[in-house]
C-alpha cells in the first residue's frame, strides 16, 4: 500500500525539505526558453509581465502628456495639429485607464493574491495566461493604430454622436470600441480569478477577519469590476453596432437615444475610479502596518469601508452628467450621494492616522508615498466633494478643474501607493532591493512636480479655460499659468525617469534581498525572495490576522498535498476550514492561440460583421484544445 | 502646498480684477454669482478641513514618543476616530444642504420675458430670437444680445454632436444634446460683453468655438433688435456693390443667407448683418475687413477642418466680397 501511494500519488508529508523542493519544482516549473515561456501559468511570471506591460504603457501615455503640455505652454502653438491633439488627448486617456491604471492593479493582484493568501497559483491559471494575452493584444492594436495615424480622436469616454457613424469616419473610433471589447474581457477574466482565488483557495484558518487588508481590497475591486465592466462591453458593442451593421441605438432621429451612451458609460466609468483607487487603499493599509510596527487600527472598520465605498460605487454615475439636462430631483439624489462617499473615504483616512500616531513609524521609500498619497489625496478628494455639487460643477465641469481633480485622485490616490507598493514588493518579486537614496529622490521629484502640474490647473478651469482645446488666444488670461504648468511636468516627468532607471537598475544589480526585509507579517514574505514555482514548499495554516508577526518561525502548515501533480487545498468561505484538495492546471499553450483567434476576430469584425460568423471557426477550435480531455488526474478531480 | 493654497483664495477674492470676461471668479449675473459664493464657500471650508488632516498627519508621525510605555490603547483612539467621522457626516450634510440651496436659487423662474434659442453646430453658435410675428424674427451667429438686469432664457439645441453652453461670468454651462432640448437660465447684472465657449468636446474644432455676450442697457437692446430685424443694406460703395454680385455668383450663396438678397443657404452663418457682430469664425478674429478677407481667402488654414470650403476667388472678388461683409452692419 504505502509503496503503491509512492509510486502514483506521493505526498508532501512522506518527503524531507530538500526532497521535497526538488519534486515540487519538477512538478511546477515553468519550461525554459520560448515555448515555456508562451505555455506557462505560473500567476507570478504572468503577474510580472502584466506589471511590466503596464508600466511600459504609463510610459507611453506620459509621453504623450508631455506632447500636450508642449503644445499648451504657448498660446496659438504650433507644434501638434487639432487632428493629432485629439488623438493625443483620447489616447492618453485611453490608454492610462485602460492599459494602465485598471491593469496595474489587477497586475498586483494576479501576483500577490495567491501569494497573501498562502496559494500554490491563481484559480483558473490558464485563464490568466489568456487575460493577459488578451491584454497585450488590445493595447498593441491601440498603439499600433495610433502609430499609424488611426488612433482613436473622440476622447476616452466616445461620446456619441461624435463618435458614431455620422461624424466619425473611418476606423479610429473603431479601434477604439474594440479595444474596450479586449481590456474588459481581460479584466473580467483576472476579477473572476481573484474572486475564486480569495473565497475558496485560502489558507487553512485565514477566516474572513483574517484576510490583509489589500486581498479584501481585491476582492471588493473585483466585484465592482464583475458588476460595472458588463455596461461598458454593452456600449461599445452598441456603437459598433451602429456603425458597422446600421442599428440606430444612439440615433435620436430613429428613436435612439443620445444619453443612453453617457448613462451606460458611467454606470461603468464611475465605478471604474473605485476600481483602480480600492487596490491603492488596500497597497496604502498594507504599506501603513509595515512601517508603523502595527496593525492597521480599525480592521473592521476598513473593510466595512471597502464595501460600503464598492456599494456606492454604483450610485454616483450621473454627476458626471450634472449639465446634460436631467430632471433635477434626479441630480439631487446623485448629489446626496456622491458627497456621501466621502465619509467611508473619510473613514479610513481617520484610520490610517490613528494607525501612524499610536505606531512608531519608519521613514522608507514606500511610506514616503503612502504620506505624499494622504497629502494629495485628501486634496483630491476635497476637490471631488465640490464637483458632486451640481452648481458648484455647472461652472467646473469639463474644464482644467476636474482635470486637476481627477488626477488628484488617480495619481495622488493610486500612483503614489502603487510607487509605494513597488518599492515595497520589489524585493519580493526580483529578489533584489530598490535604492532607498534613489527613492527619496523620487518621490521628492514625483511629489513636488505633481503638485506644481496640477494645482495651478483647479485655477485655470474656475479662470474659463475648458479641456480638450489644442490652444487658446493669446487674449485670454492663461498663458502664464500654461507656461508654469508645462515647465513643472518636466520636474514630474524627470521623477518617474528616476523611478524607472532605479527599477530597471536595481532589477538587473541590487542588493539581493531577504524573505521578509520589512519585517511584515502577511504571508507573501513567509516565503524565499523571488518565491519559487510553487509558492509554499508546505502551505501555511493562518491563526491570526498577522501570521507572521508572533513567531515567524515556526508557521504552522498543512500536508498532505500531492507532489506528482499540481495541488492546492480548497478552503470554505467563511472560516477557510479545508474542504478538498483540488488539482491545478498545468501548463498549456492553448491560452495563447485562443488569444490570437480571439484577436484575429475581434480585429476582423471592425471591418465585417461576417468576421463574427468566420472568426468563430478558429476560436472554436481553439477553445476545443484548450479544454479537450488529457486523461491526466487534473481532469478527475 | 500651502503657499498654492493661499494662491487660490487670494486669486478668489480678487477674482474681479484679473480674471477677463470668461472665468467663473468674474461673476456678473445672479446665477453666477450665487455659485460663485458656493464655490467660495466650500473651497473655503475644504481648505480648513484639509489643513487640520494636514496638521494631525504631521503630529501623528513626529510626535516624540516615549521609549518605555507600551503602545497606546485602541479605545480612545475610537472615540477620537468616531468623533472625525461624526465631524465629516455634519460637514458634507451642511454642504450638501448648501448646494441645495444654490440650486434652487438660480433655477429657471416660472415665466421668461425673453427667449433665446441656441444651436450648436460643428463649430459655430446658431442664435435664433423667434417672434410670434415671423416677419420679426431672425438670426444671428456667435454673438448674443440680452437686455441688462432681466432673465433670459435660453433654450438649448443641438444639429449634430453634444455641445456645451458656457458663459462662466453669467451662468454655469449646460449641454446642447441631439434630440433633446434644454434650457438655461442668463443674466447679467452690468452691461458688457461676455465671452463663452464651447465645454464638451465635439470634435476637431471644438477648440475654436467661442461665443459673446453683450449685455446691452434696455434702450441700446431695443435698438440692436430693431436693426437685426432689418434686411440686409444695400452697398453704398462700388466695391461693396460688386461683392455683393460677387457673392451672390459664387456658391457662398448656397450655404449662407443674406436676407433681403437672393442668398437663402442655411449651413452656414446667417450673415445679414455680419459687419455689425465683434468676431468672426465663432470668436477666432476681430470682425475687420482685413480678417474677413483672410478668412474667406483660405478658412481651413485658420481654421483646419471647418465646414467652410475654399472658395477660389481672383484678388478683386475678395477685396470686394470682403469690402460687403464688412458693410452689413
Amino acid at each position: 500500500m504505502i509503496v503503491r501511494d509512492e509510486v502514483e500519488d506521493l505526498r508532501d508529508t512522506a518527503l524531507d525539505e530538500v526532497q521535497l523542493d526538488r519534486r515540487l519544482s519538477e512538478t511546477w516549473s515553468t519550461p525554459t526558453g520560448l515555448w515555456g515561456a508562451l505555455s506557462t501559468v505560473d500567476h507570478k511570471i504572468i503577474g510580472r509581465r502584466y506589471i511590466y506591460t503596464a508600466f511600459i504603457f504609463l510610459a507611453l501615455g506620459g509621453i504623450l502628456a508631455l506632447a500636450m503640455r508642449l503644445q499648451l505652454s504657448e498660446p496659438e502653438a504650433r507644434f501638434i495639429g487639432p487632428d493629432r491633439y485629439n488623438q493625443i488627448f483620447t489616447m492618453h486617456g485611453t490608454n492610462m485607464m485602460f492599459l494602465f491604471a485598471v491593469p496595474v492593479m489587477e497586475a498586483m493582484a494576479v501576483y500577490l493574491v495567491p501569494l497573501m493568501v498562502g496559494t500554490r497559483n491563481i484559480a483558473f491559471p490558464r485563464l490568466n495566461a489568456f487575460s493577459y494575452w488578451m491584454y497585450l493584444a488590445g493595447g498593441l492594436l491601440l498603439w499600433i493604430a495610433f502609430a499609424v495615424d488611426t488612433g482613436p480622436d473622440v476622447g476616452w469616454f466616445a461620446y456619441v454622436p461624435l463618435s458614431g457613424p455620422q461624424y466619425a469616419a473611418g476606423k479610429r473610433a473603431d479601434i477604439w470600441a474594440q479595444m474596450i471589447t479586449f481590456t474588459e474581457v481581460s479584466a473580467l477574466a483576472v476579477a473572476v480569478e481573484i474572486v475564486v482565488t480569495v473565497l475558496k483557495q485560502r489558507a487553512p484558518g485565514m477566516s474572513l477577519d483574517r484576510i490583509p487588508l489589500f486581498v479584501w481590497s481585491m476582492l471588493v475591486t473585483s466585484f465592482l469590476i464583475i458588476l460595472a465592466m458588463p455596461a461598458i462591453m454593452i456600449a461599445s458593442t452598441a456603437l459598433i453596432l451602429d456603425r458597422l451593421v446600421g442599428t440606430h441605438f444612439f440615433n435620436p432621429a430613429e428613436g435612439g437615444d443620445v444619453l443612453l451612451w453617457q448613462h451606460l458609460f458611467w454606470f461603468f466609468g464611475h465605478p471604474e475610479v473605485y476600481i483602480i483607487f480600492l487596490p491603492a487603499v488596500g497597497m496604502v493599509s498594507t504599506i501603513v502596518a509595515t512601517f508603523t510596527r502595527r496593525p492597521v487600527f480599525g480592521y473592521l472598520a476598513m473593510v466595512m469601508a471597502l464595501v460600503t465605498t464598492g456599494v456606492l460605487a454604483f450610485g454616483l454615475w450621473v454627476h458626471h452628467m450634472f449639465v446634460a439636462g436631467l430632471p433635477r430631483l434626479g441630480e439631487s439624489f446623485f448629489t446626496a450621494s456622491s458627497m456621501a462617499i466621502a465619509i467611508p473615504a473619510g473613514l479610513q483616512i481617520f484610520c490610517w492616522l490613528a494607525t501612524m500616531w499610536a505606531g512608531r513609524p519608519v521613514f522608507k521609500t514606500p511610506f514616503l508615498f503612502v504620506i505624499g498619497f494622504m497629502v494629495i489625496f485628501v486634496i483630491g478628494g476635497m476637490t471631488g466633494v465640490m464637483v458632486a455639487s451640481v452648481p458648484f460643477d455647472t461652472q467646473v465641469h469639463d474644464t482644467y478643474f476636474v482635470v486637476a481633480h481627477f488626477h488628484y485622485v488617480l495619481v495622488g490616490g493610486a500612483v503614489f501607493p502603487l510607487l509605494g507598493a513597488i518599492y515595497y514588493w520589489f524585493p519580493k518579486i526580483t529578489g533584489r532591493m530598490m535604492s532607498e537614496t534613489l527613492g527619496r529622490w523620487t518621490f521628492g521629484l514625483i511629489f513636488t512636480g505633481f503638485n506644481l502640474t496640477f494645482f495651478p490647473m483647479h485655477i485655470l478651469g474656475l479662470q474659463g479655460m475648458p479641456r480638450r482645446i489644442y490652444t487658446y488666444q493669446p487674449e485670454m488670461p492663461w498663458s502664464g499659468l500654461n507656461m508654469f504648468i508645462s515647465l513643472s511636468a518636466v520636474i514630474l516627468a524627470a521623477g518617474f525617469l528616476l523611478f524607472f532607471i532605479d527599477a530597471i537598475r536595481s532589477a538587473a544589480s541590487g542588493p539581493a534581498a531577504p524573505d521578509n526585509p520589512w519585517g511584515a507579517s502577511t504571508l507573501e514574505w513567509a516565503t524565499s525572495s523571488p518565491p519559487l514555482p510553487y509558492n509554499f514548499a508546505r502551505l501555511p495554516v493562518v491563526g491570526s490576522l498577522e501570521p507572521l508577526s508572533n513567531n515567524s518561525e515556526t508557521l504552522s502548515v498543512a500536508g498532505g498535498l500531492s507532489v506528482d501533480r499540481r495541488e492546492l487545498i480548497v478552503t470554505s468561505v467563511v472560516e477557510a476550514l479545508p474542504e478538498a484538495r483540488e488539482s491545478s492546471p498545468g501548463n498549456s499553450i492553448w491560452p495563447l492561440w485562443s488569444a490570437l483567434a480571439t484577436t484575429v476576430l475581434l480585429i476582423w469584425s471592425i471591418f465585417t460583421p461576417w468576421a463574427v460568423v468566420w472568426g468563430s471557426i478558429p476560436v472554436s477550435i481553439a477553445l476545443i484544445g484548450w479544454f479537450w480531455p488529457k486523461g491526466t488526474p487534473e481532469d478527475d478531480t | 502646498m500651502r503657499t498654492a493654497l493661499v494662491l487660490l483664495l487670494s486669486i478668489t477674492a480678487t477674482a474681479a480684477g484679473g480674471s477677463g470676461n470668461q472665468s467663473a471668479l468674474n461673476s456678473q449675473g445672479a446665477p453666477a454669482i450665487h455659485v460663485e459664493h458656493l464655490i467660495i464657500g466650500i473651497t473655503v471650508v475644504c481648505a480648513v478641513v484639509w489643513l487640520l488632516v494636514m496638521i494631525v498627519l504631521g503630529w501623528a508621525l513626529l510626535r516624540k514618543r516615549s521609549s518605555d510605555s507600551g503602545p497606546p490603547r485602541d479605545r480612545p483612539l475610537t472615540t477620537i476616530v468616531s468623533s472625525a467621522v461624526a465631524a465629516t457626516v455634519v460637514i458634507i450634510a451642511a454642504l450638501t444642504i448648501a448646494s441645495f440651496y444654490t440650486t434652487r436659487s438660480i433655477g429657471l423662474p416660472g415665466n421668461t420675458a425673453l427667449t433665446i434659442t441656441v444651436r450648436g453646430q460643428q463649430w459655430w453658435w446658431q442664435v435664433i430670437y423667434a417672434d410670434a410675428n415671423p416677419a420679426f424674427s431672425f438670426q444671428t451667429a456667435n454673438e448674443i444680445h440680452i437686455p441688462v438686469g432681466q432673465d433670459v432664457q435660453i433654450q438649448l439645441e443641438s444639429a449634430d454632436v453634444v455641445h456645451s453652453f458656457w458663459v462662466p461670468s453669467l451662468a454655469g454651462k449646460q449641454d446642447l444634446v441631439p434630440g433633446r432640448s434644454n434650457s438655461l437660465l442668463l443674466r447679467a447684472e452690468r452691461p458688457g460683453t461676455y465671452r463663452g465657449q464651447c465645454a464638451e468636446f465635439c470634435g476637431l474644432q471644438h477648440t475654436h468655438m467661442a461665443m459673446m455676450v453683450i449685455a446691452d442697457e434696455p434702450a441700446d437692446y431695443q435698438r440692436w433688435i430693431a436693426a437685426q430685424r432689418e434686411n440686409s443694406v444695400m452697398p453704398t460703395y462700388a466695391d461693396a456693390a460688386a461683392g455683393k454680385a460677387a457673392f451672390l455668383s459664387k456658391p457662398c450663396a448656397a450655404c449662407h443667407t443674406v436676407r433681403g438678397t437672393s442668398a437663402a443657404g442655411t449651413t452656414g452663418p446667417d450673415l445679414t448683418h455680419i459687419g455689425s457682430r465683434q468676431t468672426i469664425a465663432a470668436g477666432l478674429l476681430e470682425t475687420t475687413r482685413g480678417s474677413l478677407a483672410a478668412w474667406i481667402a483660405d478658412p481651413q488654414t485658420l481654421k483646419p477642418g471647418n465646414n467652410m470650403p475654399m472658395v477660389p476667388l481672383t484678388s478683386v472678388e475678395l477685396r470686394d466680397i470682403s469690402a460687403y461683409m464688412e458693410s452689413l452692419k
